[in-house]
């Protein structure tokens, strides 16, 4: 077995039996660093394999919970079918955004724009729409937290950590062997130079395409998550550009286009910003908007001294691959 | 019949004619140079056949089907395989990876295009630099792996654009020692675009001259150097004093 391989299982084995000796704040984090990490591999799909930035993917997870929201809040349908229409929906929506953006050759800050401007027209549409309550926001009914109901998605806080580990299992798994596809070789190679991909017989057209249905698919799923867990939608926070931004941050700090990157961004931005938070608290200091700021310092560290991500510099230190 | 026939095209760009009328036949199982001075066309011919630039008008045809207007993976895909002149490589990807991408053009396995992706790697001498990134290659090997992407999807034409500019001359003659054994082993039809004469003189059994978008001498290398217009291009009129 190789390091990578050892270090991998010792990591599953510890997020399997956390929940063991884990308080329900510590469970609370870690299933808020497994959504991160969750929903950056599956923008990972589009920019860091494929080389297409969206600063938009809050609209993914925005419509992706909102759609089986709804199913659930006024039919009492179950997310298992709901599920399939926020993928739908979302694949729909990344379909017309690529199909405008490759169509017609807008790529780069511009396509980066174009995904910004969708995100936003649709939470100002969502604002308007009254049958998913408006800028009031939509309620799922909380029912009883002890019963683990898996038809319906209802149950205690270990339920959702499972769900999203298992989650993120499966987004690790199926991005490492998208990677190691023709899909994977494609995708590299038009985020590394497009025109000499063309030029290698790549229709890079579709294979973007692609890209953006598989990415906004997971994200899709992320946005059902969200929805069965948090129990209450509002236009305002779920497609703000800062959630797009949010979800990013993990991968762009852990190594954009690897494997590890999403999940170790995702764990260090939010146990620190946790971690200040709490002190902070602690100290009796409640500076509004110092997360923000703590993300932008972050950044600003990595981007200076770090520009590929935390992941590549630990793994190239540790002997591995990416 | 001609593997590639060019006919009649031309090209302009807002008002400036780059090709004007320039028709040339590539024969299967040959080598072609294109020459001619800077801004004869070249590479605007170049970009035609390979699918960049869509002719104003005439016809290229490739196996007697007709390739102008197509899209450059669609080129790439009915046979024709092309380098460019400034070289692209996928910078962060293993120079193995980057001619696996050319070789899952034919291949439908992973594991198939890395065998011929290594087969190809061995005869461009780049196999033992083959887990090195791509951005880590000199200049000359950067070339080679542009020539060993290009083959390995599986092409019956190869277009080289200026493969040579910028190599040693003992490395620009181990080129040429590649592309005459690819030609005569796998009777791959070769068209290069060439400032670099030691290597056009040295491959070439076809050489045809561009000048002003026009073509305006067609013969041997031999005729060539010593056709009247083709010397008036390169060294000016003769005046009468």
């Amino acid at each position: 077995m190789t390091r990578a391989g050892i270090g991998l299982a010792a990591l599953s084995l510890l997020l399997l039996f956390f929940p063991a000796f884990a308080g329900p704040y510590a469970l609370s984090v870690a299933t808020l660093i497994l959504f991160f990490a969750y929903t950056g591999q599956a923008w990972n799909v589009m920019m860091g394999f494929a080389g297409q930035l969206s600063l938009g993917h809050s609209l993914y997870v925005g419509v992706g919970a909102y759609a089986a929201g709804a199913l659930f809040f006024h039919y009492g349908i179950g997310p298992w079918l709901g599920l399939w229409l926020a993928i739908v929906l979302c694949v729909a929506f990344g379909l017309v955004i690529g199909f405008l953006a490759f169509r017609f050759g807008i790529s780069g800050v511009y396509f980066a724009l174009l995904t910004i401007a969708f995100a936003e027209f649709t939470r100002i549409g969502f604002d308007h729409l009254d049958w998913l309550g408006g800028p009031g926001g939509m309620f799922l009914k909380v029912a009883q937290r002890d019963a683990w109901d898996l038809a319906n998605f209802r149950g205690p806080p270990l339920m959702y950590y499972y769900a999203i580990l298992l989650l993120t299992a499966a987004a690790f798994a199926g991005c490492w062997l998208l990677l190691r596809s023709k899909a994977g070789y494609y995708w590299q190679a038009i985020r590394e130079d497009e025109q000499a991909a063309q030029a290698l017989g790549v229709n890079t057209f579709r294979w973007k395409m692609l890209a953006v249905a598989i990415s906004s698919a997971m994200t899709a799923v992320s946005g059902v998550f969200f929805a069965f867990y948090y129990n209450n939608l509002f236009p305002e926070q779920i497609f703000h550009i800062s959630r797009s931004i949010e979800i990013i941050l993990g991968p762009v700090i852990g190594g954009i286009g690897t494997l590890f990157g999403p999940i170790l961004g995702a764990a260090v931005l939010t146990l620190l910003s946790d971690g200040i938070t709490e002190a902070l608290a602690a100290l009796g200091w409640e500076i509004p908007g110092i997360k923000q700021v703590f993300y932008g310092v972050v950044l600003l560290l990595v981007v200076m001294f770090l520009p590929h991500g935390i992941w590549p510099a630990v793994s190239r230190k540790m002997g591995i691959g990416r | 019949m001609g593997l590639l026939q060019v006919k009649q095209v031309s090209k302009s760009f807002r008002g400036l004619q780059a090709v004007r009328k320039a028709s040339f036949e590539v024969p299967e199982g040959s080598i072609n140079a294109l020459i001619g001075p800077n801004g004869a066309g070249k590479t605007t011919i170049f970009n035609m056949v390979a699918g960049v630039l869509a002719p104003d008008s005439g016809e290229i045809y490739f196996q007697d089907k007709p390739v102008h207007g197509l899209r450059p993976d669609q080129v790439c895909a009915a046979g024709i395989g092309r380098t460019f002149q400034l070289v692209k490589p996928f910078a962060g990807l293993s120079v193995l990876d980057n001619v696996m991408v050319g070789g899952l053009l034919r291949e439908r396995s992973t594991q198939a295009a890395r065998r011929i992706s290594l087969d190809i790697l061995d005869k461009l001498r780049l196999a033992p630099k083959r887990d090195l990134p791509a951005s880590s290659l000199t200049l000359p090997d950067r070339k080679r792996l542009e020539v060993a992407r290009a083959l390995a999807t599986r092409p019956k034409l190869l277009l080289l654009d200026e493969v040579m500019a910028g190599l040693r001359p003992t490395e620009c003659d181990q080129m040429v020692e590649v592309f005459r054994s690819l030609n005569r082993a796998e009777g791959l039809t070769i068209l290069l675009i060439e400032h670099v004469m030691r290597a056009v003189m040295a491959l070439a059994q076809h050489v045809g001259v561009l000048h002003h978008g026009e073509v305006i001498a067609r013969g041997t290398p031999a005729e060539i150097v010593r056709d009247p217009a083709v010397l008036e291009c390169y060294l000016g009129e003769e005046t009468e004093i």
